[in-house]
């Protein structure tokens, strides 16, 4: 095996091809979708004419990021059995948005979760406090993406670091500035198509070596590395840490402001059931699909290849198309891996933008006496403050240790923008205190105990000892941001907040004057 | 839209939001059951998913899949019955509130 060789890390003509062929058609469609980009409503949410089925494809889209394409898969191919537990719990939150959220948020609101917190509070410190948990949960999950997108494009295709979060920052802005919400779908769902499509491909070419039986492929693992491969590991240690990654990543899904947003694009609350639906099932299909390409990675690649690429098992993937497929097969996955990081990015940019301009600067500035064009306009401003900013924060965290940012977003989405967004939708007496104390409660509960967590204060502090044990925070920082709600509502009513509760539930139930 | 809010039937409408957290909050239950089950059982007794049930398998080999699967079935669950009666019991509501209305 010390004879293999890969052109991963070298300019890879089809590689290039492919990736100006998926950013010239992108492209495209956002110079027709900025035509029906020019009111709030089509800038924010493509004008509600998007379908179930379409943003099934586009939830999913936003959702599958590189690195848990990547990721994953490499966590597989070196560890087997435990990478499929990250899976499973990024795929349970996905029934709780459903029974919990989906009908409310699409009811309720207009462009941002926001919106359904603040329905019948007072305004000014609900949007602040929204809006902070709101970028918060961004901003972090954004830096994770733009340094990963960074080294990975680097690893693949040998461009410099800095080169490739520029061209990744340009296209997105050029993406959500012109094409606001509709450009952005459609990026989504050509990604979610291809992502899936490939990822099946190699499956396939994986399967054919095996006679089509994945237990036969599980089995030559087995072979190769021991049956421990086949059974959960060390990763699982702590029991406690387990149950609060468990619920940092089931709630969190349910409380990421670009997936929440997705589901003002379509029309009504049916429609909004069924793209959870779809959604389900297609991450479903693609963490199976992730599952066997870390197993084939492992049989037909094996550990010593992939880590000689990259330690973290992130080449993985690509790896094995080159193996089964070749060089014009692994330049299309490599393509294809660009444009899932591009898809995530400009989802991202644009909830973050949304919060900017119409949570904050609607909502509080204005006081909600914008007009639709200045709306529209500050949308876009902030589409390129936030754009440029994670250029400079991608270049900034250039080679530090990210890993933790995306923990960090879940655990911030659980327990500053879930709970809030619950209560608020079940619980009469919800007031306006007890919203801002139970965000500001999740999320510096939540931010604060991961820095004194072994992945902040051991592993990027470089301390001996952690302060605070487990590396997630949300079996404390969301009980405590509930908790804070109740007893803030409790202590400082709000009556106004009460009498308007009935007006709340008609519409929420029934729809009446739902947009 | 309706700008015209009217009152919909108390007994109905208490009826309907009672049997929708009935539905959200079991089919809930049962998906936290399923998975901090699979937790549990990974924290405490992982020997159990060790166990081999054959050549290149375990029983946690499919139990995972199983976990993945019950997420999508009670996903198709709650959107049936969502978008069928629900939605029908929605639609009659709406139907009273007009009709007294005239």
């Amino acid at each position: 095996m010390n004879e293999f060789t890969s052109s991963i890390g070298q300019p890879n003509a089809v590689s290039i091809i492919f990736f100006f062929v998926f950013v010239a058609a992108t492209l495209v469609i956002t110079w027709f979708a900025a035509k029906k980009s020019r009111t709030a409503s089509q800038f924010y949410a493509a004008g509600r004419s998007v379908t179930g089925l379409q943003n099934g494809l586009a939830l999913a889209g936003d959702y599958m990021s590189a690195a848990s394409f990547l990721g994953i898969a490499g966590l597989v191919a070196l560890k087997g059995y435990d990478g499929l537990i990250y899976s499973i719990g990024f795929l349970v939150g996905w029934p709780i948005i459903m029974f919990l959220i989906a009908e409310p948020l699409r009811n309720l609101g207009k462009y941002t979760f926001a919106d359904v917190v603040a329905y019948r509070l007072r305004q000014k410190p609900v949007r602040i406090a929204a809006s902070v948990g709101s970028l918060m949960t961004v901003a972090f999950y954004l830096i994770a993406q733009m340094v990963g997108s960074g080294s990975l494009v680097k690893l693949m295709f040998g461009l410099p670091y800095e080169g490739a979060v520029i061209a990744v920052g340009a296209i997105m802005i050029a993406y959500v500035l012109f094409g606001g919400m509709l450009a952005t779908t459609w990026v989504q769902i050509i990604k979610a198509v291809l992502l899936m499509g490939g990822a099946t491909v190699v499956v396939f070419l994986v399967l054919t070596t095996y006679g089509f039986s994945p237990t036969a492929l599980f089995g030559a693992a087995a072979a190769k590395y021991g049956d421990k491969v086949l059974a959960p590991g060390g990763l699982v240690s702590n029991p406690w840490d387990a149950l609060s990654l468990g619920i940092a990543l089931m709630f969190g899904t349910a409380g990421l402001p670009h997936i929440l947003m997705r589901f003002y694009t379509v029309p009504d609350a049916k429609a909004a059931r069924k793209s959870v639906f779809y959604a389900t099932g297609f991450i479903s299909y693609f963490y199976i699909l992730t599952f066997i390409i870390g197993f084939g990675a492992m049989a037909l690649v094996g550990h010593d290849v992939i880590t000689r690429f990259d330690k973290g098992g992130n080449m993985a993937a690509l790896l094995l198309a080159e193996v089964t497929g070749g060089t014009v097969f692994l330049g299309f996955i490599a393509a294809v891996a660009f444009a899932t990081i591009l898809a995530v990015v400009a989802g991202l940019t644009l909830a973050g933008a949304t919060t900017f301009s119409h949570d904050l600067y609607v909502n509080v500035f204005k006081r909600g006496q914008a007009t639709e064009q200045d709306e529209v306009k500050m949308a876009k401003r902030g589409t390129l403050f936030l754009g440029v900013l994670a250029v400079g924060l991608g270049i900034a965290f250039k080679g530090q240790n990210v890993a933790f940012m995306v923990g960090l977003a879940f655990a911030i989405a659980a327990s500053a923008n879930f709970p809030a967004l619950l209560m608020s939708i079940l619980w009469k007496r919800f007031s306006t205190t007890g919203a801002w104390v139970s965000i500001a409660t999740g999320a510096t509960l939540a931010a604060g105990l991961i820095i004194l967590s072994p992945t902040v204060w051991v592993d990027v502090l470089g301390n001996a000892q952690a302060i605070f044990p487990w590396k997630n925070p949300a079996l404390i920082s969301l009980p405590a941001a509930f908790v804070a709600g109740w007893i803030a509502s409790l202590l400082c009513p709000d009556r106004e907040a009460q009498e308007k509760y009935a007006e709340q539930k008609i519409r929420n139930y029934l729809a009446v004057g739902a947009e | 839209m309706d700008t015209n809010i009217r009152q919909p039937d108390e007994a109905l409408f208490q009826e309907l939001v009672r049997k929708k957290w009935t539905v959200s909050l079991v089919l809930t239950a049962i998906m936290l059951a399923i998975y901090y089950g699979f937790i549990l059982v990974l924290a405490f007794a992982k020997d159990i998913l060790a166990a081999k049930i054959g050549e290149g398998l375990t029983v946690g080999i499919p139990i995972g899949a199983l976990v993945i699967l019950s997420a999508c079935v009670l996903t198709g669950v709650y959107v049936a019955w969502a978008n069928g009666p629900y939605d029908r019991a929605v639609k009659k509501i709406l139907e009273n509130m007009r009709g007294e209305g005239k």
